[in-house]
């Protein structure tokens, strides 16, 4: 029963470790690229500007109303097209291909970046106020003031928030599968098709996925520990 | 924009909001009677019953819906003593792997909800009900109860829409709902964008009325005072 496991071209051992090692890279990728776009919405919804905050509203409410599978379809069939539009208003006139990676990552972190928005939106909002207001009698604005005062109070809360957003990427992952990237779901059903065996691959995948859970919430406990440095008890103000 | 195509292909993908409400309406009625029973195991305070509850709920929530229905749907017929036995008439339709699959993910999630509910439920109550004379049956079906379905309803109605997110996926086995006909005209068309605007606008507006009926209904059971 192991022995299609084997690694080496007899088996499909390291295939399987080769495709939850993608699944990792283009969740971490995804993930990311959802806390840059996460900090951008996030600062939308916080600004007074009117448009600014229909904006980031329209995007969350689509993407949490919106099917995932609907989302990746879109930048899967139409990813390359906006590209090349793109490229052609800088003057470019060739053909662009995404590369499945690329379209998943743009993709997911779309998806993601709905969820860090309103996470980091949080976030921002339970710094307390006085914190601004000291930051700015010290003189402090610009970098000074976000990036040295409220960014490392607005990390520490939203870490735990984070590591949900991180769950959710990468179980979204998965459904890139369809766009043909070689990860744990793809790999595995490669691998089932070829071997008849869909039972026991499957069964493997969900180890993989488990695996991957399991190291990442030790990895998040250890960063929010570090993070609570100074504080009385996890969470507490 | 093509909107003639955006008219035309409305009529078609409107055509799959049956199915998508059908899947989901089954799925959440199956699911709610297996969170009830998942929750209570994970409260009853037996560990003969919380443990396999705790890692049901843990191995559904950590892995990817996607991956759950290709298990139900092609790992399981991968056995002959499935194939022969009674479940196979249910297990070889791609309807009802759907509905199997969608209904074992909102029972774990749903459960948690449930859990917290309960949980919620403040102890002066149940010891008011104690004084009361009433046993634990009907404390649990006439104050329990009540009181966690108000409690749970606000993250409830998020799992519904979860739920017709969520059966987007039935399209991959080759079910013709909502995702599955916008899907077979984008590649047909090649108008992604066109299609995912009208496809999203049906999503967006059966979440919409969802989130109206759950707000109502909130209304309708008034608050629980804690104490």
């Amino acid at each position: 029963m192991f022995e299609v496991f084997a690694f080496g071209s007899s088996g499909w051992g390291d295939e399987m470790l080769m495709g939850a090692l993608m699944t990792v890279l283009v969740s971490a990728s995804s993930l990311i690229l959802g806390i840059l776009i996460g900090i951008i919405f996030a600062a939308c919804k916080l600004s007074n500007i009117f448009i600014l905050k229909i904006i980031a509203n329209t995007y969350t409410t689509i993407i949490r109303g919106i099917p995932e599978l609907l989302v990746i379809y879109l930048l899967f069939f139409g990813g390359s097209g906006a590209v090349m539009y793109i490229a052609k208003i800088f003057g470019y006139d060739g053909y662009i291909e995404l590369n499945a990676f690329t379209i998943g990552t743009i993709a997911v972190g779309a998806i993601s970046g709905a969820y860090s928005t309103e996470v980091i939106r949080g976030a921002v909002n339970s710094v307390h106020k006085g914190q601004f207001e000291a930051g700015k009698t010290l003189g402090l604005n610009g970098y000074g003031l976000y990036g040295r005062v409220i960014f490392p109070q607005v990390a520490r809360i939203a870490l735990p928030g984070i590591g949900n957003v991180w769950q959710i990427t990468l179980k979204d992952t998965a459904l890139i599968s369809v766009t043909g990237l070689v990860e744990i779901m793809r790999q595995s059903r490669i691998a089932a098709g070829s071997t008849h065996e869909p039972f026991i691959f499957y069964t493997v995948a969900i180890i993989l996925y488990l695996v991957i859970t399991r190291l990442s919430n030790i990895l998040f406990d250890k960063a929010e520990n570090t993070y609570s440095k100074g504080f009385v008890s996890k969470g507490a103000l | 924009m093509r909107f003639e195509l955006m008219y035309e292909s409305f009529f078609k993908i409107i055509e799959g909001v049956p199915l998508t409400l059908q899947v989901v309406s089954i799925s959440t009625v199956l699911g709610l009677a297996l969170a009830i029973i998942v929750a209570l195991m994970r409260i009853s305070g037996r560990k003969s019953m919380s443990i396999p509850a705790y890692y049901f709920v843990y191995l559904i929530r950590g892995t990817p819906l996607l991956l759950q229905l290709y298990f139900v749907y092609y790992g399981l017929g991968q056995f002959s003593f499935i194939r022969e036995s009674i479940l196979w008439p249910i297990l070889k339709e791609p309807y009802w792997c759907g509905i199997v699959t969608l209904t074992i993910s909102t029972g774990a999630y749903s459960s948690e909800i449930i859990r917290g509910g309960i949980l919620s439920v403040s102890k002066n109550f149940i010891e008011a009900s104690g004084a009361l004379g009433l046993n634990k049956i009907k404390t649990f079906l006439l104050i329990t109860l009540p009181i966690t379905v108000r409690q749970a309803l606000p993250a409830y109605g998020n799992e519904l829409i979860l739920m017709v997110k969520a059966s987007s996926l039935i399209s991959i086995i080759t079910l013709m709902e909502i995702t599955g006909i916008a899907r077979t005209i984008i590649s047909k068309t090649y108008a992604p964008v066109e299609i995912f605007l009208v496809a999203g606008s049906i999503y967006l507006i059966i979440n919409f009325i969802i989130v109206l009926a759950v707000g109502l209904a909130e209304r309708k059971l008034g608050t629980v005072k804690a104490n």
